[in-house]
């Protein structure tokens, strides 16, 4: 940019912020972008952009894992240099849940809807081996085998439990994908999707559809068929 | 009872200056005693399951056993057994064991709830897991496992394949019935939990509200069922049970619950340990200890002043040095898997000099931090306000719920197993057990603060004998067989001071080289079981501060 009033020794950009404006609102992003104060660039990349520089967690503690993620949001580790750092109590105002821990058959219909609420768009991250196969307790009766039985999960952060540096890096790079606006399709069905989704849309099947009560969905923890058996 | 006045020099029936008196109790107990059988640790006697009330109360009120500590409910071929291991608060280590047999078709017995309020809960889970049913019982409902769950996982016969239903509308809004009911009533239903910040992890609390008191309180448990026992049951004793006590109770308490096992699985087999290693032991449990009660505080903290604020940070700060500690003497920060049935799994990281002097840092520093936390805490006016006589629990009703640990010694019951029924290295070291005599809020979370110096103390003293110790006697690990198989229908029930209370493992072996039956006595499932005591006819804010003095951890309420 060329600067069209050299002979003063106000700087253009100074200039163009006008009076009654001081210092204290410039920023180092504002200083970056030089003399203009546009930029130019596409609508969803800036929404990208912004979603991943500034994430709100869900405070939500399951297990052991959890002792480890309280560990990343404290000092030392402080997950919130990285901009996502903020635990909130209510599922309506988090971006991101991370699932920190064990998920039994009693539990994973509440989590279920701990994310039902979040609002969209939402991000998982799942944190140790139980919620990505159910781990040390996978031969458990009652334990579900990992996460992604009952939501979807962007980033699995391996290790039982995982070192902070691990979560850490793990939501780092979820960042990072948001950022790039990536975001992995996973959809995770339920019961009756699973048993009737792939047959064809004869009236039989409408028949059955028609049956099925949005509200009275059934949770099937069928351990034997469990993909991670 | 006589055992009220620990001055009192008379003697409860069946007891004498070495202990119990066995023979006496069976001819206490006349015609209830209908077998005796000899468990590792105690006698026990086998009572008809229509006699366990006055068997019971027999035992409490005459030969001064005041104390349930756990009810194992098991499965023979041939029979349901449900196990009461009863001690006295005031020495520990006099035990008996009443052994209630019922038939396969009719699994029926009575209910020891009237004796002992901590039966209640124990005996839902007996139902739950085991199929035991109990006669009498105020509420025997699924307690770990939800509603609908099919067959009883822990009984002989049940099959882990068969699919498990669980509906939606069961969970779906547990307030739908409150808001349809009665526009007249006087109370409200709250729900707090199983997602919710002042739960410390997955419980759920039904609330019933008169305005801002509590009217009644009911915790709803089992959101964190990881069959903790089964697994045990299905690892061999030698190496496949060690990781999983780090994940009863998660709070860094993990060498403590590990040495839960390894002593009972050491007295079961027989099997000496060094004690090089008994003091590497003693000195990095306490080193748990502190880090657990640090993040105790913590919590509380956050439910008292409602953010991340100094506090909780403070205390991470903290716990980081300590989790260093940990992680060069164990290589984890939080699941250690350190202790060996007979010893532990190497000695002090080299340079041992460099190791000491980082402990010994930490133990210098360590009066200036709390003096810290008193100041932002104890001495702080709102908290006070906040926790001085709320969620009273007087010593009574918490020896009878069972209550161990900060939150008995709170309410002024003198009870700690490190001193009472020794182990490890304790009984040579000079430590006190701390008791305040307030019964609340205040008072447990002050036993806290001060057990935190007592194990300073106590590391500083291992710090000093390991430091000493001749390079050439230090011996880790004693020889233990490969595989490991106690004789057939060994029991035991024995029981360590964890971070929480008294962490008891009962253990019958089969003569295979896994347990037939492994059972957990958690001290915070008892510990919760008075949260209904605390916090009834008292303001809701009262209720969290109950809970969080409670200082539950939800994996090992459920285990
Ligand atoms: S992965 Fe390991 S540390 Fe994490 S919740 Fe599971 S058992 Fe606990």
């Amino acid at each position: 940019m060329s600067s069209d009033n050299t002979n003063t020794p106000q700087t253009t950009q100074e200039a163009r912020m006008g009076e009654g404006v001081d210092s204290r609102f410039n920023s180092t992003l504002r200083e970056a972008f030089g003399s203009s104060p546009f930029i130019l660039t596409k609508f969803d990349k800036f929404m990208n952009w912004v979603r991943g520089s500034s994430m709100f967690m869900l405070q939500f503690g399951i297990a052991c894992c959890s002792i480890e993620m309280m560990h990343t949001y404290g000092v030392k580790h402080d997950l919130d240099r990285f901009g996502a750092g903020v635990p909130r109590a209510s599922p309506r105002q988090a971006d991101v849940i991370i699932v920190p821990g064990t998920i039994v058959s009693k539990f994973a219909p509440r989590m279920k809807r701990v994310y039902d609420q979040m609002p969209e768009p939402k991000f998982v991250v799942g944190m140790g081996s139980c919620t990505i196969s159910g781990g040390p307790f996978q031969e458990g009766y009652n334990v579900i085998k990992g996460a992604e039985e009952v939501i979807p999960v962007d980033i699995h952060v391996p290790g039982c439990p995982p070192r902070p540096e691990a979560l850490v890096y793990g939501v780092a790079k979820l960042q990072e994908r948001i950022a790039n606006g990536e975001s992995a399709p996973v959809t995770v069905s339920p019961y009756e999707l699973e048993q009737f989704g792939d047959l064809d849309d004869d009236e039989l099947v409408q028949h059955l559809a028609d049956q099925i009560d949005e509200d009275e969905l059934v949770m099937r923890y069928d351990w034997a068929e469990s993909p991670s058996q | 009872m006589s055992l009220e006045e620990p001055s009192t020099p008379e003697l409860d029936t069946g007891e004498t200056l070495e202990g119990v008196d066995y023979d006496a109790l069976e001819s206490l107990l006349g015609e209830y005693a209908i077998g005796r059988e000899s468990h590792v640790n105690a006698e026990a006697f086998v009572v008809r399951p229509d006699e366990v009330q006055a068997a019971l109360e027999l035992l409490r009120d005459e030969a001064g056993f005041d104390h349930c500590s756990c009810v194992t409910a098991q499965e023979y071929e041939d029979r349901y057994e449900s196990i009461y291991h009863l001690r006295k608060y005031d020495d520990p280590t006099q035990e008996v064991g009443v052994v209630v047999p019922t038939t396969k078709d009719d699994p029926v017995s009575e209910s020891a709830n009237e004796v002992y309020r901590t039966a209640d809960w124990h005996e839902r889970e007996a139902y739950d897991l085991v199929g035991i049913e109990y006669d009498d019982h105020p509420d025997l409902r699924r307690i770990l496992l939800p509603e609908t769950w099919q067959g009883h996982p822990l009984s002989l016969d049940y099959d882990q394949e068969q699919p498990q239903v669980v509906e939606f509308a069961e969970h779906a809004n547990p307030l739908r019935e409150d808001h349809a009911a009665d526009a007249q009533s006087d109370t409200m239903f709250l729900n707090i939990g199983p997602h919710h910040p002042a739960t410390h992890g997955v419980l759920h609390l039904k609330t019933t509200l008169d305005g801002e008191t509590v009217a009644d309180v009911e915790s709803d448990i089992g959101y964190l069922h990881r069959c903790e026992e089964q697994i045990c049951q299905n690892g061999t004793y030698r190496h496949q049970i060690m990781p999983y006590p780090d994940r009863w109770d998660y709070i860094s308490a993990g060498i403590l619950n590990e040495w839960a096992y390894a002593r009972a699985a050491e007295d079961m087999a027989d099997i000496d340990v060094p004690e090089y290693a008994q003091v590497i032991r003693t000195m990095s449990a306490e080193m748990c200890r502190i880090a657990s009660h640090m993040l105790a505080v913590a919590t509380f903290a956050l439910d008292i002043y409602g953010d991340f604020t100094a506090i909780f940070m403070y205390a991470m700060r903290d716990r980081e040095v300590m989790q260093n500690l940990l992680e060069d003497l164990t290589g984890q920060r939080l699941m250690f898997n350190y202790l060996r049935l007979g010893g532990v799994a190497w000695d002090l990281p080299e340079p041992r000099e460099e190791f000491f002097e980082q402990t010994r840092d930490f133990l210098d520093e360590l009066p200036g931090k709390l003096e810290e936390f008193h100041d932002m805490i104890t001495s702080n006016e709102i908290f006070q306000l906040r926790c001085v006589n709320t969620g009273v629990l007087d010593p009574e009703t918490a020896k009878s719920y069972g209550a161990t640990g900060p939150v008995a010694r709170g309410s002024g019951v003198d009870y700690d197993i490190r001193r009472d029924d020794p182990y490890g290295y304790y009984d040579e070291l000079d430590w006190d057990v701390v008791t305040e005599d307030g019964c609340d809020n205040y008072s447990r979370v002050l036993v806290r603060m001060r057990e935190v110096e007592e194990s300073a103390k106590i590391i500083e003293q291992c710090v000093d004998l390991l430091e000493e110790w001749p390079e050439d006697e230090r011996n880790i690990q004693s020889n233990v067989p490969r595989t490991l198989k106690p004789d057939a229908d060994t029991e035991i029930y024995r029981s360590v001071e964890g971070a929480k209370g008294e962490l008891g493992i009962y253990m019958r072996a089969d003569g295979t080289d896994k347990p037939a039956r492994f059972k957990i006595r958690s001290p915070c499932f008892s510990n919760l079981q008075t949260l209904p005591e605390m916090s009834q006819g008292e303001y809701i804010p009262d209720l969290i501060a109950s809970l969080g003095s409670l200082d539950i951890v939800l994996g090992e309420v459920d285990r």
